[in-house]
């Protein structure tokens, strides 16, 4: 794994994205509409999957209420249908605004916690919301039932009714998720995000406003979970307070972690994981979810870095046998092409590698910190930080 | 006098939770880890409690609530080997593996958990065979009264608290515990067997937890699979409400939600009860981010 790992990174980067996007388009057309809907639920969840990235792999920040921000977006989306007659794709936006303004409130007041007593919050804010659907809340959420009858959305004339053009609309997104997702990596709020997950004290030492970049982590993460619900109503025009139920939230977030926290390719391998492969395995019905289980302590037990992890998260977890096995051989015997500089992951000298282990880690961090991050900034997140 | 009733029924509920939450707390203490699989194994305590109760019926010919007594300690000594187990295999190998990874191994053993009761017993809602309840009430003062299965309920819990606590607080073993809670590593200096002391709080912890899955299934007298996610989240939040790490912050924080839950559920609205509980919880964790008896830790540098 690791060798083919390393030896995947050496195609240029370009190549990749036409063959993989060549790939996504032309995948479906062989298959039946069964698996056409396979599909474009695992596109789905591979953007909800990026969104929680933002927050728990590149920020650090335990949310185990994400499925709430889905369902949050899913519910604007038909309420402003139903009630307004708004057309569907002109309510997407809004799913979006909604559920960015839903992730400022919550996380506004506890964002200084830390760790496992952000999660708890998190979760009792995701049954807060499931909760409230169910019980009918200002009487127009529809109860248990959830709400029924949204029209489908049109895209130029063209009324989206099959599994396929469904799957593109998916596919679409995505596509624009990982653009700005990549972006958002290698950019100077990225960058902050990655040394608050590593060290929040020295980040803030640093020069971070480290309450300011966390709140963004949190309202871009759950703005992208609300624009996921829009367009799981595109598809499937009932809404239900399942939505935001706590496995939805635990699914989504293995998906962050069994691919490997921070990773943008480990969010495809967990998505793969969490949703594809148990869709698949529908024929072992209801010994579907101890498999699940099994497969994900096996996982965390034989890899607990991920599948697909960034190098990072690796080196910190493999430490020092990583170190002395993997990376310098490669990076001596390679040097670094550089048109792969905007490669899957952020491209670190190999040195930093070399030299790491617990404590020249913070060094480093502290080094780069004055260079890389406040003053070499990316233009883009220049107001970020 | 409805206040009273109210109170009464909301201290038996808050003994549920406060047994389950002992579980997620001792845990938390010793390893630094939200177990959640200690749900499942509270559901296992209500499952396996339904065997052994079938059981014994069948053997004897008449349901007795004398038959609870075996059970209590066959369902507290299974339900400890399953915490055990889940120790061992789950979470061991994990102990270096940082934050993410125990955690998402403790999900999974969740699913395993449920998934097993699921297949092995059916999805179907389970019940207690009647005879085993002691039935009848008994009147305290004019209109208020408490079911003779409340006082036993709440006698039992609040004895096994009572033993925990003189357990923890006075013994060897105990004060081996909490040191672990502090540091491992120190603790190892001490000469003090670290992943025995661990064993034991896998012990411990899921023992108490069937038990209360135990009570909370004759106490309602049915339930099904889903029980260990509900009822253990709720539980886990007591947990955190009183101070997670804490143990009598987890025996407060479980009458505290049971009580909060019965009179939300009385005097404002039985639908909205679980929210206002959630509610409270993100309010106390906003304004004391420790619980109510966490105490606060410096930041470590």
């Amino acid at each position: 794994m690791k060798s083919l790992q390393a030896r995947l990174g050496r195609i240029p980067p370009l190549w990749w994205q036409v063959g993989l996007l060549a790939l996504a388009v032309l995948l479906p057309l062989p298959m039946s509409d069964y698996y056409r809907s396979v599909l474009w639920r695992t596109a789905l969840y591979a953007i909800l999957g990026l969104s929680l990235n933002i927050i728990v792999g590149y920020a650090g920040l335990f949310q185990l209420g994400h499925a709430a921000f889905y369902a949050l977006g899913a519910y604007t989306s038909a309420l402003l249908n139903l009630y307004l007659d708004v057309p569907l794709i002109l309510t997407w936006p809004a799913s979006v605004l909604v559920a960015a303004f839903f992730g400022y409130l919550i996380s506004r007041p506890i964002i200084h916690l830390r760790g496992d007593y952000l999660c708890v919050v998190t979760i009792a804010f995701g049954e807060v919301v499931r909760l409230a659907l169910v019980n009918n809340i200002f009487g127009i959420t529809g109860g248990a039932n959830g709400l029924s009858g949204i029209d489908r959305p049109v895209l130029f004339g063209l009324v989206l009714r099959t599994p396929l053009q469904h799957y593109y609309l998916v596919l679409f997104f995505l596509v624009l998720t990982l653009f700005a997702v990549r972006r958002l990596e290698n950019s100077r709020l990225g960058r902050a995000w990655v040394c608050i997950r590593e060290d929040e004290t020295a980040a803030e030492a640093m020069g971070i406003d480290t309450v300011r970049a966390k709140l963004l982590a949190f309202v871009v993460g759950s703005a992208w979970a609300g624009l996921a619900g829009a367009l799981y109503v595109a598809r499937v025009p009932v809404v239900s307070p399942d939505l935001a139920r706590f496995i939805e939230s635990v699914v989504m977030f293995c998906i962050v972690v069994l691919g490997g926290t921070g990773s943008i390719p480990g969010v495809f391998v967990g998505t793969l994981g969490m949703v594809t492969l148990p869709e698949l395995l529908r024929f072992l019905q209801t010994w579907r979810d101890a498999w699940m289980g099994v497969a994900m302590v096996v996982m965390m037990i034989a890899r607990p870095e991920g599948l697909w992890p960034s190098r990072r998260v690796r080196m910190e977890i493999r430490g020092e046998e990583e170190e002395e096995a993997g990376f310098p051989t490669g990076v001596e015997e390679d040097p670094p092409d550089p048109s792969s500089d905007n490669s899957g992951e952020p491209d670190f000298s190999g040195e930093v590698y070399q030299l790491y282990d617990e404590e020249t880690y913070l060094i480093t961090l502290l080094e780069e910190g004055p260079r890389g991050l406040p003053s070499e900034g990316d233009p883009s997140g220049k107001d970020a930080v | 006098m409805q206040f009273l009733q109210q109170t009464i029924n909301g201290i038996t509920i808050g003994s549920f939770y406060a047994l389950v939450a002992l579980g997620y707390t001792m845990v938390y203490g010793v390893l630094k880890m939200i177990n959640f699989a200690h749900g499942g194994m509270f559901m296992w305590g209500a499952y396996i409690g339904l065997t052994v109760t079938t059981g014994l019926v069948a053997l004897v010919g008449y349901a007795s609530p004398w038959a609870l007594v075996p059970t209590l300690i066959a369902v507290m000594v299974a339900v400890a080997g399953i915490g055990v187990l889940v120790e061992r295999v789950a979470y061991r190998p994990l102990r270096t593996a940082g934050r993410l990874a125990p955690l998402i191994s403790a999900l999974g053993m969740a699913f395993i958990l449920e998934s097993l009761a699921r297949n092995v017993y059916g999805a179907s809602w389970k019940t207690y065979l009647p005879g085993l309840v002691p039935g009848g009430r008994v009147a305290l003062l004019g209109n208020v009264r408490i079911s003779v299965m409340q006082v036993l309920v709440l006698l039992v819990s609040f004895l096994l608290m009572a033993l925990l606590y003189l357990f923890v607080y006075r013994t060897r073993v105990g004060t081996a515990m909490r040191a672990v809670a502090q540091d491992h590593e120190v603790s190892r200096l001490m000469g003090i067997d670290v992943d025995r002391i661990i064993a034991t709080v896998f012990l411990i912890g899921p023992g108490l937890g069937g038990m209360a899955g135990l009570i909370v299934g004759t106490y309602y007298g049915s339930f099904d699979f889903t029980l260990g996610w509900s009822f253990g989240l709720r539980a886990f939040i007591a947990a955190i409400l009183g101070g997670i790490g804490n143990i009598p912050g987890a025996m407060l924080g479980g009458m505290l939600l049971g009580i909060v839950e019965t009179f939300a559920a009385g005097y404002i609205s039985p639908q909205w009860k679980d929210v206002i509980a959630y509610v409270i919880l993100i309010f106390i964790l906003i304004f004391r981010p420790t619980g109510l008896l966490g105490e606060r830790v410096a930041e470590k540098l």
